[in-house]
């Protein structure tokens, strides 16, 4: 049986939506589920939906609809998320170039966890990485599933700009910057895709529970290749579905 | 010069183009942004027959100059920051015809914090992501994505001629005539207030607390007594919501405005309801903010009044309103009901009645239709 979320209060036009209290994938679907189901739903107080990792915050507009009803409409909805939304999860490419000026601290993450870089590269690179929420920034991702033998502490004096596409680690997460930006994060490596592009429908790549896989490039000319037929919009984004069958889920981590 | 446009003179210190914010992206990492003041702003538009969610600019502490460049019917609403047409000081909270070459002044804050000058026809700056609010940490939006500089050019929108030739005041009663340097800020309970000692609700709703120098569009940081949490301040990170009160572990709490983040990592104790935000959005440092709790009901109640007040300054905003909204607000206000029985005549006076006797060349006639 699906357990109920609670309800709580944001002020007089928010409600927010709490399935759990911890970073789960179990509950993060459920997010994105009511989030589904209410965004087909149209309903006209709907404001905006904020999905988190266990949570939804539901934005509402008072005058067309009492909150009683808003929240009666929520329950409802909860109670048959698990088995109404089968939505499949995407798995998104992220063609990446580690190493070299791109990733200039590999060789201290590598350091810091005895490995070798090519290690470092193979370890990053096999997971399925769990898109739990973007936030903090425009189109950052909020990633789960990083090796716990990679955690590595972050700079000790931020840099004052990181480029976008640059692909770190911090702590026991890992993530990447979708715009110019300063930073503390280790910089493993970068990536030509764009994460975050106010031309397109859609301004952000991902959305919470898509899932990412980062594919290594050998060198700089493929990385070059790559970031041509995106200027000349001839790239296409490689997406798999995830075979939910497989347990490869990320481990959650606290 | 014929096109509908005005000219930045000089810039004021923070002068940003604004409407009621960029919702729907949120889960994309963007920003709401949008007016601080929603209530001044949309007072605004509808002094001069805009839609509540036209563009407008937001004035903060020292206003822009500003040359129209042609005749406009405008309003200012919030803050006094001494705005004066061509040396002479204009009435807040009404509708005030310029004339082609007038120059909008400020000689700077008198009361409150910012201020809002809509133009009838609405300023015509690019929709992005469905909203003309300025973000400018990430530089998108408003007017290339930055403050007002001197020598931008701003386009205006045609103005409805259905709504626009109506010259309006706010009811004097209605205005928030004097913002002053304390204010009573209304706070529901939550989303984290278990994260909270029950001595440290008592300690937040029982003292008063000082706006700090660090308040912007962002955020204010308060200064006063220190809040204790149960276990840890920090929390997996979820929605904020404008008025959202988060306190880090240090225990000064911040209020969230328009320009937070959609996510965030500490406990929330409390949220400001919506019809106080504009106090916030008001406040300066140093002014001394009071909390008292109210309840959900309470609050929903002061603001479906407060938006009754706004839908029932103009009969045709009112007229072309959703049933739902009607049937809300009428059930909150009895001054619209005059409207819902769609009485022309009662219409009439009801509009007339605002008119505080100044000529406007849009005329003060009201459209049977």
């Amino acid at each position: 049986m699906t357990q109920l979320p609670t309800l709580n209060y944001a002020g007089d036009q928010g409600i927010l939506v709490e399935f759990g209290d911890k970073i789960d994938v179990t509950l993060n679907d459920r997010v994105r589920n009511l989030m589904c189901l209410m965004e087909q739903s149209q309903e006209d107080w709907i404001v905006d939906l904020v999905p988190s990792y266990k949570s939804l915050l539901v934005i509402f507009n008072p005058t067309l609809s009492p909150r009683k009803h808003i929240e009666n409409y929520i329950i409802e909805l909860a109670s048959n998320i698990d088995k109404s939304s089968e939505s499949a999860d995407r798995i998104i490419k992220i063609p990446t170039l580690y190493g070299s000026e791109f990733g200039m601290d590999l060789e201290f993450v590598a350091s810091n966890s005895n490995l070798t870089t090519t290690e470092v590269i193979s370890l990053h690179s096999q997971p399925n990485y769990r898109v739990f929420m973007i936030g903090f920034a425009p189109g950052f991702p909020y990633l789960g599933g990083l090796n716990q033998k990679l955690a590595t502490p972050r700079l000790e004096n931020p840099r004052l700009k990181i480029p976008a596409g640059s692909v770190g680690i911090a702590d026991n997460q890992t993530g990447i910057y979708p715009n110019d930006s300063p930073g503390g994060w280790q910089l493993i490596g970068r990536t030509p895709l764009n994460l975050f592009d106010l031309s397109r429908e859609k301004p952000s790549l991902l959305i919470a529970g898509d899932y990412i896989k980062f594919e290594p490039l050998e060198n700089l000319d493929e990385y070059s290749a790559i970031q041509n037929e995106i200027k000349s919009n001839n790239y296409k984004l490689e997406i798999s579905i995830l075979d939910n069958q497989k347990t490869n889920e990320p481990e959650s981590h606290e | 010069m014929n096109e509908k446009s005005i000219t930045i003179l000089e810039p004021g210190l923070l002068s940003s183009i604004q409407d009621i914010g960029r919702y729907g992206f949120q889960k994309y990492g963007v920003p709401v942004s949008g007016a601080m003041d929603s209530f001044a702003l949309r007072s605004a538009n509808v002094l001069v027959g805009n839609e509540m969610n036209d563009a407008c600019i937001e004035m903060t502490v020292i206003g822009p100059s500003i040359k129209f460049n042609y005749g406009a019917l405008i309003s200012v609403t919030g803050g006094d920051l001494s705005i004066k047409i061509n040396g002479e000081k204009v009435d807040r909270w009404s509708a005030i015809n310029v004339e082609a070459g007038s120059v909008l002044t400020s000689d700077g804050i008198r009361d409150g914090m910012r201020a809002y000058l809509a133009i009838s026809g609405g300023i015509n700056v690019p929709v992005i992501m469905g909203s003309r609010s300025t973000y400018i940490p990430a530089a998108f939006g408003g007017y290339k994505g930055r403050p007002l500089m001197a020598g931008d050019e701003l386009l205006i929108g045609d103005p409805n001629p259905k709504t626009s030739h109506i010259a309006r005041t706010l009811p004097e009663e209605l205005e928030p005539v004097h913002y002053g340097h304390s204010h009573i800020i209304r706070v529901v309970l939550g989303p984290q207030n278990k994260s909270f000692t029950t001595e440290s609700i008592n300690t937040f709703f029982d003292s008063r607390y000082v706006v700090s120098n660090n308040c912007d569009r962002t955020g204010y940081r308060l200064s006063g007594p220190q809040l204790k949490h149960q276990g840890n301040a920090d929390i997996i990170s979820d929605g904020t919501q404008i008025g959202s009160i988060q306190v880090p572990a240090d225990g000064n709490p911040i209020i969230l405005m328009s320009d937070r983040g959609p996510t965030g990592g500490y406990a929330k104790i409390g949220t400001v309801i919506s019809t106080d935000l504009g106090l916030i959005a008001q406040s300066r440092p140093d002014d001394n903010l009071v909390f008292r709790q109210v309840s959900v009901k309470e609050a929903e109640s002061a603001f479906l009044e407060q938006e009754s007040i706004l839908y029932s300054m103009d009969p045709n905003i009112f007229k072309n309103a959703s049933d739902k909204v009607k049937s809300t607000l009428s059930k909150t206000s009895s001054s619209l009901s005059p409207y819902l029985e769609n009485d022309q005549n009662k219409l009439d006076m009801t509009a007339t009645a605002k008119l505080k006797g100044k000529t406007f060349s849009f005329g003060i006639s009201i459209e049977s239709n």
